[in-house]
């Protein structure tokens, strides 16, 4: 009875929860509606995941007799699992956002890496169709895994500078190679019935350890300004395992889940990759971070300090006033402070916006969520193409630890390696103040010709003292003028 | 009628095709704003591997499928709830200025419908 009724609940579940993962989506599509989002999405993986114990009722012969075994593994790798990451997940600050995901994503490739080893040593898989396809899913599974595990130690700061050796786009090539000659190997020893010397286990065990080394040499050289699209096409990468593993399980929730993060973290890819000027093979295949001998150019003029008193109260005098946030902002743990003096300029009637670049931060996004914990109201604040044109009718720009995102020169300056890279025109402002640590340059080692602009003033200092102290300055006015 | 899954073949890159033109589609509009936990949620949407995890689990049959197959639903349980936590926490952290956020902002806001 029951073996005939939990196919069809199961069926149903994964139907909702397939139903429901897209509806999600696309609630998570406006702000006003993504908390929502989620939480529907939610609620199809718990269906989903219940549902999926009425395999019990099904299984092989061969695996009756561990069933027991194997129900307890079961409930204990999911509270294993979901409790920890669930935990970790809670506790972890907005800022490590980023490596959060690449590791989370690197277990579900993992997984789909995983399902992918059962089903090769067990022997499982029923022609060569669905052979190569559970091969290739393990590769692209297995590639994630790694791969976004070396960038989560590069986003941690556990793994420091990029490793570069010669030759290393040669090894990986071969290591590629490699992994594909294994994996026609145990084709044609299973599919061909052709004798080799090696046995298939084996060779399904070289076939993982070369996949795994080949993300992990492909990442190794990549630099961290890169790692968002590295991210992002793990993502993908993982999504579409999990795609290919669900079409050798039979599973529609898997393929259609799978292929729908795969298509999306594809578009998500692209999108940023061209928010940083770069092509996606340029990113993989060529390390950035090596710039290209940046020569200072014909930039004349010099850098201007100003005090962060003086800056303060032109603001608080100023009509409008657009903030452009980095991620020095986030690294000095200043956006309750920046959104502090932001509340004393809008009790003095300034309009205030944020302009935030699609790359600003580690992430794309990863500034709007670090502004949205300091309670910045979304609509205070703007993408680049909704705000670049208000810039020249813009009393100041305040731009807080953010380099390279307000360079005139990827407008104006061919020889340089951000040409082309769409910017946000913070020069075009009447008056300019630049926050800043130091004279230095940014994380990719250009100058930057905003800094020598004649509207354009320094504020030195770490942006959470300086933010202190355009509080005291502004603040200082208003006690002044009731005394 | 029947309800068995058969999935080969060209059935099978139909859903393959019509999945990722909805993925593309569904993403597209998404406001460059909500890309974080975006990313964060499609991460947990392919969360579900878990699925496949315990099905590979709950059908092995020798020590070495148990060991993979542990490993398997271990990730995929951590993909879902890790991503699960991350992505409501940054979501339920998007506030409009008009979610009681106090009446400070209330000449913003007129400025705005000005504006626009």
């Amino acid at each position: 009875m029951f073996s005939v009724v939990s196919p069809l609940v199961i069926g149903a579940a994964d139907l909702a929860a397939a139903f429901l993962f897209m509806f999600g989506l696309k609630r998570m599509s406006s702000p006003a509606t993504a908390a929502s989002g989620i939480r529907v999405a939610g609620i199809g993986m718990i269906a989903a995941v219940l549902a999926s114990f009425l395999y019990i009722f099904n299984v092989d012969a061969a695996a009756r007799p561990h069933l027991m075994v194997n129900i307890g593994l079961a409930v204990l790798a999911l509270g294993l699992g979901g409790a920890g990451a669930w935990f970790v997940g809670r506790k972890v600050a907005m800022t490590a956002m980023p490596q959060m995901v690449a590791i989370y994503n690197g277990m579900g490739g993992g997984a789909a890496g995983s399902i992918a080893a059962v089903e090769l040593f067990g022997s499982r898989t029923h022609g060569a169709t669905q052979l190569a396809v559970t091969l290739l899913g393990a590769l692209i599974g297995a590639v994630s895994f790694s791969g976004s595990v070396i960038a989560w130690a590069k986003l941690d700061g556990v793994l420091k500078a990029p490793l570069r050796v010669k030759g290393q786009q040669f090894a990986n090539a071969a290591m590629m190679l490699a992994t594909l000659i294994v994996g026609g190997l145990i084709v044609a020893a299973t599919i061909g019935g052709i004798a080799l010397p090696i046995a298939t286990p084996v060779l399904i065990w070289v076939f993982f350890g070369c996949a795994l080394a080949f993300g992990v040499l492909m990442t190794l050289p990549i630099g961290g300004a890169d790692m968002p699209v590295v991210i992002s096409i793990y993502n993908a990468f993982t999504g579409l395992a999990v795609g290919l593993e669900g079409f050798v399980l039979q599973n529609p929730a898997l393929m259609i889940a799978g292929m729908v993060v795969g298509a999306a973290g594809l578009l998500l890819t692209l999108l940023m990759a061209k928010a940083m000027n770069r092509s996606v093979a340029n990113v993989l295949f060529t390390n950035f971070g090596t710039p290209a001998k940046a020569k200072p150019g014909a930039i004349k003029g010099t850098e201007r300090p100003v005090d962060a008193s003086d800056a303060a109260i032109k603001m608080r005098y100023a009509t409008s006033v657009i903030i452009v946030p980095g991620y020095g902002l986030a690294a000095a743990h200043a956006q309750q402070k920046l959104y502090e003096f932001v509340k004393l300029l809008l009790a003095a009637k300034v309009t205030v916006k944020f302009a935030i670049h699609p790359v600003a931060g580690r992430m794309p996004g990863q500034m709007d969520v670090l502004l949205a914990e300091a309670g910045v109201p979304y609509d205070m604040i703007f993408q680049l193409d909704d705000i670049n044109d208000d810039f020249a009718t813009t009393d100041v720009a305040l731009v807080i630890g953010a380099n390279d995102v307000v360079n005139p020169a990827a407008r104006t300056d061919k020889s340089s390696p951000i040409f082309g890279m769409p910017i946000l025109n913070a020069d075009k402002a009447h008056q300019v103040y630049v926050v800043k640590r130091g004279q230095g340059k940014g994380y990719s080692g250009i100058v930057n010709a905003l800094f020598y602009s004649p509207n354009c003033e320094m504020v030195y200092g770490d942006a959470q003292a300086v933010l202190v102290q355009m509080i005291e300055a502004v603040r200082g006015l208003g006690a002044a003028a009731a005394a | 009628m029947t309800f068995a899954i058969d999935m080969t073949g060209f059935v099978a890159l139909y859903v393959f095709m019509l999945a990722a033109f909805a993925g593309w589609v569904i993403i597209g509009n998404v406001p460059a704003i909500l890309h974080t936990p975006l990313m964060s949620g499609s991460n947990f949407v392919h969360g579900i591997v878990v699925v496949g995890g315990l099905f590979a689990l709950l059908n092995a049959s020798t020590h070495l499928e148990q060991g993979i197959g542990f490993v398997a639903v271990l990730l995929g349980a951590g993909n879902a709830a890790g991503g699960y936590a991350v992505t409501d926490r940054m979501l339920a952290m998007f506030k409009s200025s008009n979610d009681g956020a106090g009446p400070k902002h209330r000449a913003h806001r007129h400025r705005r419908h000005k504006k626009s």
